[in-house]
């Protein structure tokens, strides 16, 4: 269910990527400067940093740690 | 004058950092090449975001927002900011298990052990190796002009290059895998700090962004505040460009030398924010600058820019290609800095242009560590003289790398290694599905590996020959290259070959991919045995 959860997640974001109702937009100017297409993706850049630490808790591969010593070094 | 020394004053304590940082005389393998698997969080995730950041993440950001407006945020930062973190999370955790439980210290050891193959781990490592070079010599090629245009030609290009060649190979040969780190953390946070006061002098310098962006909003520049200039196709294709992060060796590399697993947490989560706080400065101060009149450099490029639009087509090849010159905006944040800032942001400024171009230090590591490990120690090489003859081998091979290079540098001009840099990105990506199949599919095969990996060597070559044969079109324009039955299947556009209205990274990627599904399933004899799957499935 998690994984399922967390690939839902990253399609989503994947697809709000590709914004194309701002495409022809540069108003409003957020703060005055910032054209509303590149705010949407410094925004979009925020909110996958707060989706990667959902996905951290999500999906993380605790399986991975601690490895067994080598069995195979020379 | 104070910008030169400031300049090399920063070599010199990047040079003491990695030197004594480093792993000094280590003639552990592991401990040269992967720090002894021993990073710690900070460093870890300081020094992975500063091993994939190269001179383009500053300049050529900045340059590509001056030609292209907003968009660039969105091609190249945004998309990256999700798919290099989550396939950190799904790829390079597993990469950094497999390393710590079974030794390996490249991928093409872990590909030779997953598949059971060993000459075919070779194909993989020359097309990785072929595929890497371009960026070592540019590296040299980018601090010989920094340096010369820092001190206003009294550093000549050819001493600016062999300085920074020096350098670089000083720290790498006795740092190892340590040095190189500690100097990417640091050189990290100078990138970090370098966004927010550039913007801010800037800001001041012209009177505020606030008038500039009106009077852009009613000037022909307007565009550049949208992305109306490019199709949602071609935007899209750039979201399979960070594919190529984790296939590069450098970074695969880089995965195993956590200490722990929970490093990548950290990493993970903050790589978006570090995204943010690089590009969006840059790429902000790359659109701004069209505004940037006062500065007389920048009023040169856009008068050149607008004789371009307006007389294009009546002026002759050579008239074009000078314009497209002086018209280009690689060194515009230079300009911007140069026109607005007090001396010692120019004097930062060199040292973190220089951070920049000297990322290169660990693909150098790299190619040095896949050469010992993947060619001398798999040929015998470990067996026969022992593991202090390695290291030595792969110090031996940083030196004649980085001479390699910087003659090469002196030889061969620019342009063309920018070229190989824009392939590489494809190709990598294009590798991509290796690690994915190796990782996640029990029924891949080497067969399959290999004609993937042929499938990416083939087609970057075939790239490479349509867009150095064919010229470029003007802006806006595409020649038709393939056309069957009249429908066109592949163009040449002025930002390189098109397939379909997508850039070849999407074909490529997707072709992979499929080769390796298809060919693996008609060789279901050459899947590695039960102990082998074990080893990288759990039951």
């Amino acid at each position: 269910m998690r994984p399922l959860a967390a690939a839902a997640l990253v399609t989503l974001l994947y697809a709000l990527h590709q914004d194309v109702w701002f495409w022809r937009e540069a108003r409003p100017l957020v703060f005055g400067v910032l054209p509303v297409g590149l705010f949407y993706h410094a925004a979009y850049t925020v909110v996958t940093a707060v989706t990667l630490w959902a996905l951290v808790g999500l999906i993380w591969p605790h399986h991975l740690d601690e490895p067994s010593a080598r069995p195979d070094t020379e | 004058m104070i910008p030169t020394l400031v300049v090399l004053a920063y070599l010199a304590l990047v040079l003491y950092i990695g030197v004594f940082r480093g792993g000094g005389r280590s003639s552990n393998a592991e401990d040269y090449f992967l720090a002894g698997r021993s990073l710690g969080p900070t460093v870890f995730l300081l020094s992975l975001f500063g091993t994939n950041m190269t001179a383009f993440s500053i300049l050529g950001a900045s340059g590509h927002a001056f030609a292209n407006g907003i968009v660039t945020y969105g091609l190249m930062a945004s998309s990256s900011a999700l798919v290099i973190p989550v396939t950190l999370l799904v790829i390079g955790t597993r990469l950094w298990a497999l390393g710590k439980r079974h030794g390996f210290m490249t991928p093409v050891q872990l590909f030779r052990d997953r598949w059971e193959c060993g000459h075919i781990g070779t194909v993989i490592f020359a097309v990785q190796a072929v595929l890497l070079v371009p960026y070592i010599i540019i590296a040299v090629i980018g601090g010989g002009t920094t340096l010369r245009t820092v001190s206003d030609g009294l550093v000549p290009f050819w001493l600016g290059g062999a300085i920074v060649a020096l350098v670089i190979m000083g720290y790498v040969f006795f740092g190892g895998m340590r040095g190189t780190a500690t100097v990417n953390a640091f050189q990290t946070i100078l990138f970090l700090l370098f966004g927010a006061i550039a913007v801010s002098v800037v800001s001041a310098g012209m009177g505020g962004f606030q008038a500039a962006m009106e009077n852009m909003l009613a000037s022909p520049s307007a565009p550049l505040l949208t992305r109306e200039r490019v199709s949602p196709w071609y935007f899209f294709s750039y979201t399979f460009i960070p594919l190529s992060t984790i296939a590069f060796p450098h970074i695969a590399i880089f995965c195993m030398t956590a200490q722990r697993l929970s490093h990548f947490k950290k990493t993970i989560v903050l790589y978006p924010i570090c995204m943010l706080a690089i590009w969006l400065p840059s790429v902000f101060l790359g659109v701004a600058a069209n505004q940037a009149t006062g500065v007389p450099a920048i009023q040169t490029k856009l008068e050149a820019r607008a004789t371009l639009a307006a007389e294009g087509p009546a002026l002759s090849a050579d008239e074009q290609a000078q314009l497209r010159r002086q018209a280009a905006g690689d060194d515009v944040i230079l300009r911007l800095v140069d026109g607005y800032a007090p001396l010692w942001l120019a004097a930062l400024l060199g040292a973190a242009v220089m951070a920049a171009v000297m990322a290169s230090d660990s693909q150098i590591l790299a190619l040095s560590t896949m050469f010992t490990e993947d060619v001398f120690a798999f040929y015998g090489g470990r067996r026969r003289f022992g593991e202090a003859v390695q290291v030595r081998t792969g110090r031996a091979f940083v030196i004649v790398l980085t001479l390699l290079a910087y003659v090469i540098a002196l030889q061969v001009p620019q342009s063309i290694f920018d070229i190989a840099t824009q392939y590489a990105f494809a190709g990598y990506a294009s590798l991509a599905p290796l690690l994915v199949a190796a990782l996640f599919w029990k029924g891949s095969t080497k067969w399959g590996a290999l004609a993937a990996t042929l499938w990416t060597a083939a087609a970057v070559a075939f790239v490479a020959v349509v867009q150095t044969t064919i010229p470029a079109p003007p802006p806006g324009t595409e020649l038709l290259v393939w056309s069957p039955s009249g429908t066109p299947v592949i163009t040449r556009a002025a930002a390189g070959m098109m397939v379909a209205g997508f850039l070849p990274v999407v074909p490529m990627t997707v072709v992979s991919a499929l080769v390796m599904i298809v060919v693996s399933a008609l060789t279901p004899v050459a899947r590695p045995g039960p102990a082998t799957l074990a080893k990288y499935f759990a039951q």
